[in-house]
């Protein structure tokens, strides 16, 4: 299978602290790929320096076989990356519908109302985006995530504030995507990576500490005792 | 009835609206419209900065002099005719606004209101600095009889009035147009939360530079027309109070709504008017207005209608 | 005069608007430090000081000293407590939130100059000096029988001049004593540093904000009361003291005292140096961009913090 994403020695330094410490990794198209690991392991500045949120002290990045180092998160995003931020950021005093309209790029009607519809939020598209609940605002950034069609879709922690039946229909969501889009997830709900992920990386202290398919992470001793179960 | 229609016949209304009133108020009145209108243009030219992207200059009477002295010197010095000298405004403004956006915009919240007043501060030093061509503080009057378009005298009430509302319209309409297309709404955006805006891949910094450069383009023609309208160019234009007062207005009458910029001038034109019958501190006004504006409105007359009663105010 | 002379003269008179500008400025900073706002009618509380200080003075008869010191003591607590109020009523209420500080203290700038213009009317007048007395200053040269002293015409200070030195030197030390010696300076500190912890450790934040506010507009004051024996106090003669106090906070890096303080030596002393040489006009132009330039560039200045 040929490689979307791929970076070489990923490094970002704060300070002293080395939050991310030269990771190798590879992302396969298509694939549901979930990133787990203890609070400050290094997941969203990872992500971050992926999506050129952030910029990487030291390594590359390679998106689609190209270098994408260099090139300013604007750029990255028109070349088919979406980024959802683990701290709820949407644009809190315009409406739902301009919130999509803006992640679209147009206001196309049909096309603004289908976004918000994957996430059942249609019938509150002229709501102001600040008045909805916290678990109905994760809800519309990953529809703005997901209006963008891109071809990787990073996803910071989605699940968290969503209730039990908000997360069985953001599963259904994620599964409803796969295939045409690949994702790079990090998530702390065990059910949720377990339900969704092909392959699992697990992040410590800014390294890579295992890989493999859920089965091989579950039956990690190491994994097991640090870290599973901790989220 | 769609928001766009709705919204075309708002901006159309008031157009024809101004031409009768334009028609039918007494000579003075008329006047004093004609320069409202002007004075509007500066702050719809402020507003796309201030009120739809969220960058609050507080130089921006450097864009709007620039417009004045480019059109007032190329027609006093140089005896340019009345268009060739407005383009020389424009474009002196638009070159301005080019080089202090790539300067400014490296900064951004209070250090961005800083450098353009300093900047502003600068520009207005060097017009003193430069009195010999400008006049200094006492600037200089352009000769009535070059004041002329095609025959047409800008000096005639009637004419300038209507000159005035042209300025005016192609503003309005290209601003309110402006906020419907793609690039209009990423300035909200930019506005609304920049870091969310460029994580959905825009360019946000190309978005604030075109921003600038439209925004100083339009107070920097309103400058240079008021230099051909008015016959006066001087360097009050280019003081720190005439980077407040679009401020002022823009506040007073709904920041980041198309129609506030006239109203707030409208409304503040005529009670400095009525002040400064009674006292030489008719400033005061200005002062009390914006604190009451921070304190209780920031909205603004025409944010509060919207907000209130009318939603879909563009 | 010689070249030598002239420049001596031209210290000297830097100096003694540098020592005025160190106190502005200072107040400017300390603000700006604690409470993390910019305070645009700074200049205002400048001229108040001014201009309290003449009807202080004025209807005192009898030696001109007795005047000036009244009026040293009650101008700045007069401004201080005009800014206590703006603090109360305008700054509390938009929550100290950056902009809308800016856009206020705008309004309030008005407010007070255009009441001076109302009250104390738009005349210049000048408070009596409690003391002044001309020194001629010597000046030396190499002659046939060696080093030679002589006075050179013109090249004179007066002691009033040479005291406002002396005094500002005197606040400033003060100052520091206030801010690294008592409690109340402990606790501008820990406010500066942190609002947050300040707040659970039982700090009166809301407390603090207004003494910082009406110290920073009491030392803008106070500086003016200093100056207005030799400048003349005008409702309009805030605006000078503001701008340059901007520049030389932001020169000298947003919130640090050393920093202002060097910067108001640098800032005063080139500003009074230059412009014996240069049109002051052309001085201010170069001084302007430079400070725009700076915060371009190097916006954490020469010490302290950037401004975000
Ligand atoms: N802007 C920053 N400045 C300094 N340290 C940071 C910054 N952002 C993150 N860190 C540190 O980097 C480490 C990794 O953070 P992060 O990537 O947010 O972890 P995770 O998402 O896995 O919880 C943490 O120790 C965090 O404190
Ligand atoms: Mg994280």
């Amino acid at each position: 299978m040929s490689l979307l994403l791929e970076t070489k020695g990923l490094t970002r330094i704060y300070g002293g602290l080395r939050a991310v410490d030269g990771v190798d990794y590879t992302l396969a198209k298509g694939e549901i790929h979930a990133l787990i690991g203890p609070n400050g392991a290094g997941k969203s500045t990872f992500v971050g320096m992926v999506s050129g949120r952030i910029p990487a002290s030291e390594g590359e990045v390679w998106f689609e076989g190209q270098n994408i180092t260099a090139l300013p998160a604007h750029t990255r995003i028109r070349q088919g990356m979406a980024y959802t931020f683990q701290i709820t950021a949407i644009y809190a005093r315009l409406s739902l519908f301009d919130n999509v309209a803006l992640a679209l790029g147009r206001q196309d009607r049909t096309d603004v109302l289908g976004a918000l519809d994957r996430v059942g939020l249609a019938d509150r598209a002229m709501q102001t985006a600040g008045d909805l609940a916290y678990g109905h605002q994760r809800l519309l950034e990953i529809a703005m995530g997901v209006a963008q069609a891109p071809r990787l879709l990073i996803l910071d922690e989605p699940t968290q504030g969503l209730a039990e039946s908000e997360i069985e229909g953001f599963n259904t969501l994620i599964r409803s995507l796969a295939g045409d889009t690949t994702i790079l997830l990090i998530e702390h709900n065990m059910q949720v990576v377990m339900a969704l992920a092909d392959e699992i990386t697990v992040l410590d202290a800014g390294k890579i500490l295992a890989r493999g398919t859920p089965q091989d992470i579950h039956a990690n001793a190491d994994v097991q005792n640090a870290y599973l179960g901790t989220g | 009835m769609t928001v766009d229609t709705r919204s075309v016949l708002l901006h159309l209304g008031l157009i024809a609206l101004l031409i009768v009133l334009g028609l039918v108020l007494p000579t003075y009145h008329q006047g004093n419209l004609a320069r409202i209108l002007v004075l509007a243009t500066y702050a719809i030219g402020f507003n796309v900065l201030f009120g739809y992207t969220g960058l609050l200059s507080l130089g921006h009477a450097m864009f709007f002099a620039a417009g004045m002295y480019g059109c007032g010197l190329a027609m006093h010095l140089g005896g340019w005719p009345v268009l060739s000298a407005l383009g020389a405004g424009i474009i002196a403004a638009a070159v301005l606004s080019l080089i202090v956006a790539l300067l400014a915009l490296r900064t951004i919240g209070v250090a961005f209101m800083i450098v353009t007043l300093m900047f502003a501060q600068a520009f207005f030093l060097t017009a003193l600095y430069l009195g010999e061509w400008t006049g200094g503080d006492e600037g200089f009057v352009i000769a009535q009889a070059s004041r002329q378009i095609a025959g047409f005298a800008l000096t005639d009430p009637l004419t300038r009035f209507f000159a005035a509302l042209a300025v005016f319209s192609v503003a309005l309409l290209i601003t309110a147009r402006m906020m419907h297309l793609p690039f209009g709404r990423v300035l909200i955006g930019v506005r609304e939360n920049e870091e969310r805006t460029r994580m959905l891949g825009y360019d946000t910094f190309r978005h604030k530079l075109l921003a600038v450069i439209i925004s100083g383009t339009i107070s920097g023609g309103a400058g240079a027309a008021y230099a051909v309208l008015f016959g006066y160019v001087g360097a009050t234009f280019a003081s720190v109070q005439y980077s407040i007062f679009p401020l002022l207005w823009v506040l007073l009458g709904g920041m980041g709504t198309t129609i506030g910029p006239l109203i707030g001038v409208a409304f503040m034109f005529y009670l400095i008017d009525y002040a400064s019958g009674l006292t030489n501190a008719y400033l005061l006004i200005v002062g009390a207005a914006l604190v009451l504006l921070t304190l209780f409105a920031r909205a603004g007359i025409v944010g509060e209608i919207r907000k209130r009663w009318v939603p879909w105010l563009p | 005069m010689d070249f030598g002379p002239h420049l001596l003269l031209a210290i000297l008179e830097g100096a003694v608007g540098a020592a005025v500008l160190a106190l502005t400025a200072l107040g400017l900073s300390l603000v700006f430090g604690v409470m993390r706002v910019v305070n645009v009618a700074h200049g205002e509380f400048f001229m108040l000081g001014a201009v309290v200080a003449w009807f202080i003075a004025s209807p005192i008869a009898g030696h001109p000293a007795i005047g000036f010191v009244a009026a040293l003591a009650l101008a700045p607590l007069v401004a201080g407590a005009i800014a206590v109020v703006v603090d109360r009523f305008v700054l509390k209420e938009v929550e100290y939130d950056p902009e809308a500080t800016i856009v206020g203290t705008i309004g309030v700038l008005y407010i007070i100059q255009q009441s001076a213009l109302m009250i104390y009317g738009p005349e210049a007048r000048p408070v009596e000096p409690p003391f002044n007395h001309r020194i001629a200053l010597p000046w030396f040269e190499w002659g046939e029988t060696g080093l030679e002293f002589y006075y050179p015409w013109g090249l004179s200070t007066t002691s009033y001049k040479l005291f406002v030195i002396v005094a500002a030197i005197g606040i400033l030390l003060a100052f520091w004593v206030i801010m690294s010696r008592t409690r109340l300076g402990l606790i501008m500190r820990a406010t500066q540093l942190d609002r947050e912890t300040a707040l659970a450790f039982g700090i009166p934040v809301q407390r603090v904000y207004s003494i910082v506010f009406g110290f920073g507009a009491a030392l803008a004051a106070l500086a003016a009361v200093l100056i207005v024996p030799i400048q003349q106090a005008h409702y309009l003669m805030g605006h000078d003291p503001l701008l340059l106090s901007f520049i030389v906070v932001i020169i000298g890096g947003l919130g640090s005292v050393r920093g202002t303080v060097v910067a108001a030596l640098l800032i005063g002393m080139s500003d009074g140096i230059i412009s014996v040489f240069l049109s002051p006009t052309l001085s201010k132009i170069l001084a302007t961009l430079l400070v725009a330039l700076v915060l371009v560039f190097r916006p954490q200045g020469l010490y302290g913090k950037k401004m975000a």
